[in-house]
């Protein structure tokens, strides 16, 4: 048999709706599509103000302070930014390994291959650090900026592209503290089948993160 | 035939079939196998796109920009149909989603308009 095989241990507390869908599932997408106007709120800022900057650092341009004749360089770091987007896409590889190594976790396991893929522990230390070395790099990133003379008060640039990517790397921090308490939850007790919808909405908000960074990192870093 | 459920053989769901009493099913998720290959396109489009970042006479082009965008909104879809399982799950999801991020979206195009960064020629 190959793809035959299906669960049938439901969760032992069911919060369904009158779909017969999971009320938290249904929570969580909700809750998604409201952070998807949050966002393109934050990103329209940034477009509306884009190359609306009266004084440097400039993203894409040289820019010369008129009254001390300093150069301040492009500030966006294109090479350091491709490698934290790397690293997030990974991550949600990883998340969607943790969420079918759960699902899957009363199956047996008979080579080490699908032990492997069968380590929730395993995919979820791989997306928490995934999620910790993306914060690293905005910190390193943000870091920099701010030695370049570019603040959050700086200029329009500064402003919008601080709080932007701040908010967006607030959601990551958030993201990386609930794949910590679903380690501690594994730790403690064994992440079961029963608990795939636990990891299932983690996982929604994880690529929910991903993905609102695959439009930061096109229109803020990449697009001049 | 192997009659042992495999681990990297099968759907990695059929949640949907256990949490659904009122005869609701969602289909089967993607396998392993397909995590990897997104993960693979995924990866590819992100370096084709810096790629393009680095050719000075195709950032100058007309077509940077439009190809960017769309790249940036393939890589979306990809996530979220495959690893968000949009693609999968019931259809009330889908207008979870896609209701507020249209209507975000049209509000973006409609302020790109009011502020002058979009605009359409009038003869």
């Amino acid at each position: 048999m190959s793809a035959s095989v299906v669960h049938t241990s439901a969760p032992a507390h069911h919060h369904y709706t009158t779909l017969g869908l999971d009320s938290r599932k249904v929570a969580i997408w909700a809750f998604i599509g409201s952070e998807c106007m949050l966002f393109v709120s934050l990103i329209s800022t940034y477009l509306i103000y884009k190359g609306r900057s009266v004084i440097g650092p400039l993203p894409h341009e040289v820019w010369t302070d008129p009254s001390t004749g300093h150069v301040y360089k492009p500030i966006l770091n294109i090479p350091v930014t491709s490698a934290s987007t790397f690293v997030l896409l990974m991550s949600s590889l990883f998340m969607v390994l943790a969420l079918a190594a759960v699902q899957n976790k009363e199956l047996p396991k008979r080579t080490r291959g699908e032990r492997i893929l069968g380590s929730s522990k395993l995919w979820l230390w791989m997306t928490a650090i995934a999620g910790t070395t993306f914060l690293g790099f905005q910190a390193f990133e943000f870091t920099s900026f701010v030695h370049e003379g570019l603040t959050i008060r700086r200029n329009l640039f500064g402003s919008t592209f601080f709080t932007l990517t701040g908010f967006h790397g607030a959601h990551v921090t958030a993201g990386v503290l609930w794949l910590v308490t679903l380690l501690a939850i594994d730790y403690r007790r064994g992440l079961t089948s029963k608990d795939s919808l636990l990891v299932d909405i983690s996982a929604l908000y994880w690529h929910f993160v991903d993905v609102v960074w695959i439009v930061i990192f096109t229109l803020v870093y990449l697009i001049k | 035939m192997d009659t042992h459920a495999s681990i990297t053989n099968l759907p990695d769901s059929a949640e949907g079939q256990a949490h659904a009493p009122h005869g609701e099913v969602e289909h089967a998720h993607p396998t392993w196998s397909t995590y990897w290959k997104v993960a693979l396109i995924l990866t590819l489009i992100t370096v084709g796109e810096v790629w393009a970042y680095y050719i000075p006479s195709f950032v100058a082009s007309r077509s940077f920009v439009p190809t960017l965008l769309t790249l940036s909104a393939l890589k979306f879809a990809i996530v979220v149909m495959f690893y968000m399982h949009l693609k999968y799950d019931h259809r009330l999801f889908r207008v979870l989603f896609t209701g507020p991020l249209l209507i975000a979206g049209l509000t973006l195009i409609a302020l790109m308009f009011l502020f002058g960064h979009l605009y359409i020629k009038v003869m």
